[in-house]
């Protein structure tokens, strides 16, 4: 009786967590009842009869604490991206190897629908692990971040899809059908590999909210196997969240999901951009010296700053903070305009300014900055591309037309700190470049921000 | 249909309801917080986990076992303690300078 009660309070718990997540005031004090709902529920599972032994668990929880618990303190908050990846490789295993123990286990005795639900659980389990793997090894540029492609390459994978679903179909017509469960399992290996490879880095917001999704639907048949509750509402949360995030995140890239899918972006999208009527804008690009970005920006009475992957690369999130606290001082007003899509992940540009101290008040959405670009002295870029890209809104052949984009070129003045003219991480030619308010600083942006930072130190 | 299936579906569907719910209110400020959360939240797994590694069912099942109960337990150890370590960073205006503690 315990145990289920136990199931019961943890479940409560993860709710409000989540619920707390609505605001930053109280979110912290969820986390912590989260928390407090897991080592119920694991409690909870200890004191079962079932539990012959603990010979293996406590090494097993000693050894997991430490490992998480270093990955968590030491990390530095650019690597999240990875970070998320990683545990959601670990997540996908941990539910893959319970589902074939419990199979291995339950024998003959097993009905149909638990087989069904260990199948889907260990397709989906392994579908995580390796797909996750993928996704870390393409942020961390241990595989290309640009799409891997080849002939036939959906039609095979489509089929994969189809070859497992069969085999799920036999194993549950025969549960004793123990290789073609197996057999499903390794498919399963296959897909995550698969369909991650074709998908561009910069589609990684999209793919890692649905492996988070498919982390928790795995947990969730994990649950039906298991007949318990506690692990089924858990897993329906989790899948619901990662889902919602990763449609939040095509739309923000007015793409549909299947298009991040099976699009291959980046690889599709050079050839088109090539032919574009943006090309050529090269020779007119406007490259500007840090003097004459320190000039605008010492006028400027109002700055918008807007980040992207770049800031993270060249972890220039401090910098930023000390040349906005600077402008400040000046009597400037500063803001920080933060795209659905910018970084890696959902909410990466928020979490790296949070830890260079940036007020949370002063970070905006898309919907909530866009007007104020027309009324704004001076836009600072800091290694964002696409999400400035005024193609998106002019340029029907544009590979991103349709994305909502910011109107930073209505602004007086705008700063765009870049490493090189050669086009983003997409290809694409970015028409703001060429744009006679724009000023190019060419170089690394927490290099070049110092640069600036020490002038208007000196001056002022 | 199995009156346990059926029963399991409805907590499905409803939590699922419920998640989409509470979820949507979710800020995207605090997306990548909700995501690690949500993680550590999934690493609940780790009850599954702690029964195949501590019921004798045999070799093969303790040691899947003792794998699992170490990933799980490194999602929901980790996963609450950095979601914990982002969510500390988010300040507002006000508390900022005391946080800072006068520095630069």
């Amino acid at each position: 009786m315990i145990t289920p009660f136990s199931y019961l309070i943890a479940s409560v718990c993860f709710i409000i967590a989540l619920q707390a997540l609505s605001s930053p005031k109280h979110a912290r004090r969820g986390n912590a009842i989260g928390a407090f709902g897991m080592l119920v529920a694991v409690v909870g599972t200890l004191i079962l009869n079932d539990i012959i032994t603990y010979k293996w668990i406590v090494p097993g929880l000693i050894l997991g604490s430490l490992i998480g618990a270093s990955m968590s303190i030491w990390i530095p908050m650019t690597k999240m991206p990875e970070r998320i990846a990683l545990s959601h490789a670990f997540g996908g295993l941990a539910a893959a190897l319970v589902g074939v123990s419990e199979y291995h286990h339950l024998g003959a005795e097993i009905s149909r629908f638990t087989t069904a639900a260990l199948g889907l659980e260990v397709f989906l389990g392994f579908l995580t692990f390796t797909g996750s793997l993928m996704a870390f090894g393409k942020l961390q540029g241990i595989l290309p971040g640009s799409p891997i492609t080849y002939k036939g390459q959906n039609a095979s994978n489509i089929a994969l899809f189809v070859i497992a679903l069969v085999l799920l179909v036999l194993v549950v017509l025969d549960p004793s059908r123990s290789l073609l469960f197996y057999a499903m399992g390794v498919i399963g290996f296959a897909v995550g590999i698969l369909f991650v490879i074709p998908i561009g880095g910069a589609d990684m917001p999209v793919v890692i909210s649905l492996l988070n999704s498919y982390a928790g639907l795995a947990a969730a048949a994990t649950g039906f196997a298991l007949n318990n509750y506690v692990l089924i509402i858990a897993g329906a949360l989790d899948g619901t969240s990662g889902l919602l995030l990763s449609l939040k995140m095509s739309q923000a890239m007015n793409r549909s999901f299947a298009n991040v899918l099976f699009g291959a972006f980046g690889k599709v999208a050079a050839p088109a951009a090539g032919t574009g009527p943006a090309v050529g804008a090269a020779t007119n690009y406007n490259q500007a010296t840090v003097e004459e970005a320190v000039g605008v920006m010492e006028a400027a009475q109002s700055l918008i700053v807007v980040p992207g992957y770049g800031m993270a690369v060249s972890q220039a999130q401090h910098t930023v903070r000390e040349l906005a606290q600077i402008l400040e001082g000046r009597g400037a007003a500063v803001k920080y305009a933060i795209h659905p899509v910018a970084g890696r992940m959902p909410g990466h540009m928020n979490v790296l300014l949070a830890e260079a101290n940036v007020p949370y008040d002063q970070l905006f959405d898309l919907d909530d900055i866009n007007d104020e670009f027309a009324r704004t002295d001076a836009v600072l870029v800091v290694g964002a591309n696409d999400v400035v890209n005024p193609a998106a809104k002019t340029n029907p052949g544009s590979p991103i037309y349709g994305m909502p984009v910011f109107n930073v070129e209505q602004a007086r003045a705008v700063i765009v700190l870049k490493r090189s003219f050669n086009p983003g991480f997409a290809g694409i030619e970015n028409d703001l470049f060429g744009k006679p308010n724009t000023m190019m600083v060419l170089g690394d942006a927490k290099k070049t921000l110092r640069e600036i930072t020490t002038h208007l130190k000196g001056e002022g | 249909m199995s009156n346990e299936l059926l029963f399991g579906l409805y907590v499905f569907v409803l939590a699922g309801f419920l998640g989409h719910h509470v979820i949507h209110r979710v800020p995207p400020l605090l997306h990548t917080p909700l995501m690690a959360g949500t993680n550590a939240i999934s690493g609940i797994s780790l009850v599954g986990s702690l029964v195949a590694a501590g019921a004798e069912y045999g070799t093969l099942s303790t040691i899947l076992g003792f794998i699992a109960v170490t990933c799980a337990t490194i999602n929901t150890v980790g996963g609450f303690l950095i979601t914990d370590r982002m969510l500390r960073m988010f300040k507002k205006r006000k508390d900022d300078r005391v946080a800072r503690g006068g520095r630069s």
